[in-house]
């Protein structure tokens, strides 16, 4: 009987040079399945472009091992559509489930997992909040019934209340056995929700449990300045 | 007045279909001007292809089959946008094929002249158009994944540097088609104005694509008999059609505040 890999995903000496500019150096980490990666860093310091390099859209050095049988749900920061065209949310999963060949219901299925009503499908995604919008992107991503969530600042430009709708969300998803790679902002939700964090910037990297690796003086090294830090009694769930 | 034969108009027909799909998948694309400046590269082929004494389409496609490939590839080994590229690229083959080509010639390049089809003409039209229409028919899922988000197609399993590829040549055969009624220095436009109406008027992506063919087929269709009606040239007149489309359709409701 095959041993079922300890890990989602083994990153080993990871480096990403674009142009004359190396963007991330020597970056090793792992991911234990169904756990939470919070990937956390300055503007600039390489965030993005290390989800980019792990689906294998940009050259890298090092390698990148994902368990067999993975299957990866991306939502990226930004589209590449432009959002006043006429394409409502039916448009999007429906192009989507028939790529997957999922089975009917799958759809609803997925607006349920991300607390997403029906009638999203016929409004234009133009004129669905910042909120409702990544939803929607994460019930994208779910109708291939991922094994592996990869969400890109799911919460930026998002209001208070839809932020705390998506970290439900997010948790729940982690509850059921995807594992999720998350890149964030928020402090607070890396505490609450994270089960390790990885801390990238120019001069620094770290990664481990958020509460032993993010101290105060990590934190000033890998944003460069000194950064105010309320921990609330919650661990990950 | 003259009159075009039934198989012509079947044909202009087709490319307006294919015009309009390609045109949707473009205007998400962001590079409805490249459909424009992509035109203008039919010109340094035709006037090879009168050089050499070859048939001038023949010339056309070559040149525009080059120019897509052209395209990708600087896409993928540059950090330019696909508009500057084109742009640049395309701005200066128009300035070397008004070289290569002169008078009467030059004209018909940059207008059009929707005379009788050679049988040749005709078959290698219906080929292009039904190869254009398929391949946005049965590719257009993986399309929408493509221009939602390169990084989400290749997650998907899309091969998005082959889909990119296709789609270009798609968009190149789909001038080449309308060259004989619109010409190099229009047919960019029956790419453009359709889709930009259905924007206007559509509630989804499916009634976007079936307004952009319905407008793209009136166009042709009325501007090309009217056009022979009063003797003019069908270009001007099929772009000035499709124009009054778009006007009204700015009197419409918006839908998406588009």
């Amino acid at each position: 009987m095959p041993v079922k890999p300890a890990n989602a995903v083994e990153v080993d000496h990871l480096s990403v040079r674009l142009g004359d500019v190396e963007i991330l150096r020597d970056l090793s980490f792992s991911v234990p399945l169904a756990s939470s990666l919070a990937v956390i860093g300055p503007n600039g310091s390489g965030k993005t472009v290390l989800f980019r390099a792990l689906i294998g859209a940009i050259p890298h050095t090092g390698s990148v091992r994902w368990a067999p049988g993975t299957r990866i749900g991306y939502v990226p920061q930004k589209l590449d559509l432009d959002r006043d065209l006429p394409v409502t949310g039916r448009d999007l999963l429906l192009a989507r489930m028939r790529l997957a060949s999922a089975p009917p219901g799958v759809i609803e299925r997925a607006l349920t997992r991300v607390g997403l009503a029906p009638d999203i499908l016929n409004k234009l995604v133009g004129t669905l909040s910042g909120g409702q919008f990544q939803r929607l992107l994460v019930a994208f991503a779910l109708l291939a019934d991922p094994t592996v969530l990869l969400l890109d600042e799911p919460t930026a430009g998002v209001d208070e209340p839809g932020q705390e709708r998506m970290n439900d969300t997010v948790r729940r998803l982690q509850t059921e056995g995807v594992t999720v790679l998350l890149i964030s902002h928020d402090l607070s939700v890396v505490f609450r929700f994270a089960t390790n964090v990885l801390c990238l910037s120019r001069e620094h990297t770290c990664f481990g449990i958020p509460r032993q690796v993010l101290t105060p003086e990590i934190l000033a090294e890998v944003y460069g300045e000194p950064v105010g830090l309320i921990v609330h009694d919650q661990s990950p769930g | 007045m003259t009159s075009l034969p039934v198989s012509s108009l079947a044909l202009s027909a087709a490319m307006a279909v294919a015009a309009g799909l390609i045109g949707s998948f473009a205007l998400m694309r962001r590079m409805t001007l490249a459909a424009d400046a992509l035109s203008h590269v039919a010109v340094p082929g035709i006037g090879v292809a009168i050089l050499l004494r070859v048939h001038p389409l023949a010339g056309a496609v070559v040149a525009l089959v080059t120019g897509a490939v052209l395209i990708w590839a600087l896409e993928s080994r540059t950090r330019l946008a696909t508009e500057t590229i084109i742009g640049v690229v395309f701005s200066a083959a128009l300035a070397v094929g008004a070289l290569l080509t002169t008078g009467e010639e030059l004209m018909d390049a940059l207008f059009g002249t929707p005379s009788t089809l050679s049988q040749v003409e005709l078959i290698a039209g219906f080929v292009g158009a039904g190869a254009v229409i398929l391949f946005v028919l049965l590719a257009r899922d993986r399309l929408i994944m493509m221009f939602l988000s390169s990084d989400i197609a290749r997650t998907v399993g899309i091969n998005v540097r082959r889909l990119s590829l296709l789609y270009l040549l798609a968009f190149a055969v789909t001038i080449a088609l309308g060259l004989r009624y619109l010409g190099a220095l229009l047919m960019g436009s029956l790419m453009i104005i359709p889709p930009a109406t259905a924007r206007r008027l559509a509630r989804n992506l499916t009634s976007m694509l079936a307004i952009s063919v319905a407008v793209a087929l009136i166009a042709t269709i009325v501007g090309g008999w009217v056009a022979a009606r009063f003797d003019r040239e069908s270009g001007p007149m099929i772009v000035s059609v499709a124009a009054v489309c778009f006007f009204l359709s700015l009197a419409s409701r918006r839908t998406s505040g588009a």
